[in-house]
């Protein structure tokens, strides 16, 4: 037991940069997830370095190359004494020296020859992660994965261009950390439990100190009450309603003998908090999305946790919530003596334990009408209900849809290829141009089997023979204009080269979508990624 | 040396050995450029923590072989989840050392050397032999110090920037899942001075919630540390806060529990209490990964001009999909560090010498920590005020409360200040107001 303890301590100590981000809950999903790398490239190991670091539970190397020269040069997880030996393997056994607490494996072999010979090697990991494909056997691995619905990441580096898709039928979030977000006080509507405590107060009778100590959330209850009164119960609507208001509790600082008003920060907090506090309680309308959802309406005894609970928001918000989603249950720090602010902490929390157990007993009586075994913790219940309003499901669309002729995203894809042609010489562009650079020397690796500028004496030759390829790709789409010449010219001089530095900064970006993949936690892409490394810049686009 | 092996650098020549259209103008393809990295170009890399060793990495594997990395720390058990260069058995060694050996052990034919001590401790000599300066550190102090060697050295004839002189700065920093990079060019592009609005000062709870209204866990916290620890000394007299030590964190968590209780307050753990004494940031490998290489790339575009550098600032966040955000930082017209011109400050006469030293630390682009001040006077060095220096710091201190008249100080004079922030001493020209003009 004692040295079980001390494992634990050290893993905290280890991981405790990170653990203040995701918390324990997400490591723990981080240390049971096992994920599958196809290929051994640059790029596939500094996702891999990304994930190993942090302590994924597991990693498996699929690769049927050996080792050339050319991949010691730019990857960190080989060397030149390892020349022609299994790249999975030595990949594999470099890497595993970055954590004693992940688990590393390999396989050599031939990525189509196992998609004939055994797809189920495939599924039976959490995350799939491919680099170096070509289009036809990353089409052939998407199906298999989608319909497994586990989610896979292509990630590619091509000169100074990343490409990052993800492709996951359905990913849901409840803990999606937004980095902005409006609190949570229902001043417009406040629930009992607020107007008891704030009429328990009074602001006339305290005396200096307590006057001046008073959280500014009463202030603002209180002077919205009298506002309310002189308005006919209606809340200041408009810019100016607003800054009447503020006037209104200025008015309320108290003076000294001389009539001068005394530094009372609660209220300038107050005066302050006007803007931002009265937004009008609602629901968002991404989350009444979700309540119309088919996954939500139609509960089966396959239904996932999430979809239970969001049916059960749904039914809260229609009875007992009146219209609003559980309270939150924070509010921020304000000036204040430490007795009440705690009193007012206990007021909002007290109230979203309520709605949590409101929210609850829909739970467990959808539970019980569909026949779903297993149930759903009172924690897991209050965790969803605290970010009720940050639920997030993402469906990106599978590969197929996006290289199929008539189900691709032509409408995005033709925006861009004309904002390309109209512009004149200047150096402003859109990211979106290296996708259908990309898919035009894939387009060039079909019919030639090497990439454009690949080989050093076919480097002009093959800027023509690019720009056939991309003709015929603009035209399956149904455009018909075509990229700047300086485009093609840029692609058959980076020739498919992998620099390290582009490799790392997506293997960095690639290890993060698998990390959110995994924990649930933040939100991942939607669903590629684009980055160009000589401007520094990037676009994400839905395809 | 030879270390190269067949198809090594197959990767790189492409990007060197090939014109495209998106090349620096004075690009001119050609195998000496991949010869400079390997034998001419000499890098240095501030920091062997979580930005440095992923930028000694990526720099060895794009050709850079003559590295330099300095850094004063060493290794703790909460860097292995991302400094790979790093193992259990490294801790407490010096970073920059195992680092450095780390990387020459991997990439063959790159030679990394590694100080392990503080930037101060070189002079201007040691950074002159630099082509390029990459930095990835925590500290603000230690980046504005480096910016303010980098420009330091630039030399200037009848006003014209001497090109030679000009040494690169390329910059990381991250938190959590925010990062950014910037490229500096000292003397031309914005510098750290000049943007120091995008480094917002630390803000610190006021004294009096800790000490009477506590209403946060971290309230208790810092009561204990910055109130309870000086007075009660659990661990002798003069001890210091050791955040590393978990007796020291266990006796602050558990007198913050005390504390907590009596306020009912709820929320403080063993990890929310290391973090608020240490003033820990998160940090994850990914981010760090991304902005070095980040930093990586331009470093490589500056010494091969295989394409543009980036112009010149980018922001990184990936907690909500992937967003990055690149713009022109723009120049502080009059900037103390890099506008090559001395700062003009207006006060009264009737103004005290602290109200020189508050404006030093308080306006927005000087936040200086503790500045010296000295000038001349009939042709002697006088010392007005120093805290750096015990035995000085007591002889003037009585200065402070002085008014600049009763200093003798005049209009026009020039007042010399020395900071932790810079390397330089910065001129102040001093416009003396009479208390007339002034009311
Ligand atoms: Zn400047």
């Amino acid at each position: 037991m004692a040295s079980q303890k001390k494992g634990t301590l050290d893993k905290n100590n280890k991981y405790d940069r990170q653990l203040r981000l995701w918390g324990d809950h997400g490591q723990s999903s981080l240390e049971t997830a096992r994920v599958c790398l196809i290929n051994a490239s640059a790029t596939g190991t500094e996702i891999l370095k990304n994930l190993i670091l942090p302590g994924i539970g597991s990693f498996t190397i699929l690769d049927g190359n050996k080792v050339q020269g050319e991949d010691v040069g730019n990857n960190f997880f080989l060397t030149a004494d390892s020349i022609g030996k299994s790249r999975a393997q030595v990949a594999t056994e470099l890497l595993s020296e970055l954590n004693e607490d992940v688990s590393g494996d390999f396989l050599e072999e031939n990525v189509d020859d196992l998609l004939q010979k055994n797809p189920a090697f495939f599924t039976s990991f959490t995350t799939v992660i491919a680099t170096q494909l070509s289009e036809r056997t990353l089409l052939d691995l998407g199906k298999v994965l989608w319909t497994a619905n586990i989610p896979l990441l292509v990630c590619r580096c091509y000169g100074f261009i990343g490409y990052l898709r993800v492709v996951i039928k359905e990913h849901t979030i409840i803990e999606s950390h937004p980095d902005n977000f409006h609190e949570d006080l229902r001043l417009d509507y406040p629930f009992r439990g607020l107007k008891e405590y704030c009429d328990s107060l009074n602001l006339e009778t305290m005396d200096k100190k307590e006057h001046s100590h008073t959280p500014w959330l009463v202030i603002l209850y209180k002077y919205l009450q009298i506002w309310e009164e002189k308005h006919g119960g209606k809340m200041p609507k408009n810019y100016k309603e607003k800054v009447a208001l503020k006037e209104l509790i200025k008015e309320g600082i108290r003076k000294n003998e001389n009539g001068v008003p005394e530094e009372e920060e609660n209220f300038d907090e107050a005066i302050k908090s006007v803007n931002s506090s009265l937004n009008a309680t609602g629901i968002p309308s991404d989350i009444k999305a979700l309540f119309e959802d088919p996954s939500c309406l139609k509960l089966n005894s396959e239904s996932k946790n999430f979809w239970v609970m969001v049916r059960a928001l749904k039914e809260f918000t229609e009875n007992d919530g009146n219209g609003f989603l559980p309270l939150r249950g924070s509010i921020p720090d304000m000036t204040a003596d430490s007795e009440r602010y705690i009193q007012l902490q206990t007021v909002y929390r007290e109230q979203a334990e309520l709605d949590s157990i409101a929210v609850a007993g829909h739970v467990h009586a959808l539970l019980h009408n569909i026949g779903r075994k297993g149930t759903i913790s009172d924690t897991e219940i209050k965790t969803f209900c605290r970010n009720s309003a940050f639920l997030t499901v993402l469906r990106t669309g599978s590969l197929e849809e996006e290289y199929g002729a008539d189900t691709a995203n032509t409408e995005e894809l033709g925006r861009h290829v004309m904002m390309e042609e109209e512009e004149d010489a200047s150096d402003e562009g859109d990211d979106t141009v290296l996708y259908i650079l990309l898919r035009a020397a894939d387009r060039f690796f079909t019919e030639y089997t090497r990439y454009p500028g690949f080989f050093n004496n076919s480097v002009e030759a093959d800027i023509p023979k690019l720009k056939a390829c991309l003709v015929k790709l603009t035209h399956d789409w149904g455009l018909s204009a075509g990229l700047k010449d300086d485009y093609i010219q840029e692609m058959c001089r980076y020739g498919a080269s992998e620099l390290h530095t582009v490799s790392a900064f997506m293997g960095g970006v690639t290890a993060q979508e698998v990390i959110k993949l995994v924990t649930g936690q933040f939100v991942p892409i939607n669903n590629t990624f684009i980055y160009n490394g000589q401007r520094q810049t990037s676009t994400t686009i839905k395809l | 040396m030879e270390a190269d092996w067949s198809s090594r650098w197959d990767h790189l020549q492409k990007i060197v050995e090939r014109g495209g259209p998106f090349a620096h103008p004075d690009f001119e393809p050609s195998p000496e450029i991949l010869g400079f990295l390997k034998d001419s170009c000499k890098i240095l890399v501030i920091g062997a923590g979580g930005l440095g060793c992923e930028l000694l990495k990526d720099l060895a594997l794009m050709g850079f072989r003559d590295i330099h990395v300095i850094d004063m720390d060493t290794i703790d058990v909460s860097n292995l989840n991302r400094q790979f260069l790093f193992r259990a058995c490294d801790v407490g060694k010096a970073k920059a050392d195992v680092a450095a050996a780390f990387i020459n052990a991997r990439v063959p034919g790159c030679k990394v050397t590694p100080h392990y001590a503080k930037i101060q401790d070189f002079d201007d000599f040691f950074y002159r032999g630099f082509h390029i300066v990459v930095c990835g550190l925590d500290s603000i102090i230690a980046r504005r110090w480096m910016n303010g060697m980098l420009i330091g050295l630039l030399t200037y004839e009848d006003g014209e920037l001497d090109q030679s002189s000009l040494i690169p700065m390329v910059d990381g920093g991250t938190e959590g899942f925010k990062g950014n990079a910037r490229v500096i060019l000292p003397g031309i592009t914005a510098c750290v001075e000049c943007t120091l609005g995008f480094y917002p000062p630390q803000i610190n709870f006021p004294l009096c919630t800790i000490a009477h209204t506590p209403r946060l866990p971290e309230h208790c916290i810092e009561f204990v540390r910055i109130l309870l620890w000086p007075k009660e000394e659990p661990f002798g007299a003069g001890v210091a806060i050791d955040g590393d030590d978990p007796k020291h964190i266990q006796w602050i968590l558990e007198k913050s529990q005390e504390r907590a209780n009596e306020y009912n307050i709820s929320g403080i753990t063993y990890r929310l209490t290391q973090g608020v004494v240490k003033r820990i940031m998160p940090a994850v490998a990914s981010t760090n990964a991304v902005i070095a290489a980040a930093c990586a790339t331009e470093v490589f575009k500056i010494a091969t001009s295989c394409c543009l550098p980036l112009n010149n600032y980018m922001n990184f966040n990936d907690t909500n999909g992937v967003y990055t955000y690149t713009f022109e930082a723009e120049r502080l017209e009059g900037c103390l560090a890099c506008s090559n011109k001395p700062l003009s400050v207006t006060f009264s006469e009737t103004d005290k010498l602290q109200d020189i030293i508050t404006y030093l630390q308080e306006n927005a682009s000087l936040q200086m920590k503790a500045p010296g001040i000295t000038t001349s006077m009939g042709g002697k060095n006088k010392t007005l005020y120093m805290q750096t220096v015990k035995s000085i710091e007591a002889r003037t201190r009585e200065n402070l409360k002085m008014s600049l008249k009763e200093l003798g100080l005049e209009n026009g004079q020039e007042l010399y200040v020395a900071d932790v922030t810079t390397p330089n001493t910065l001129t102040l020209q001093l416009q003396l107001a009479t208390s007339m003009d002034n009311s």
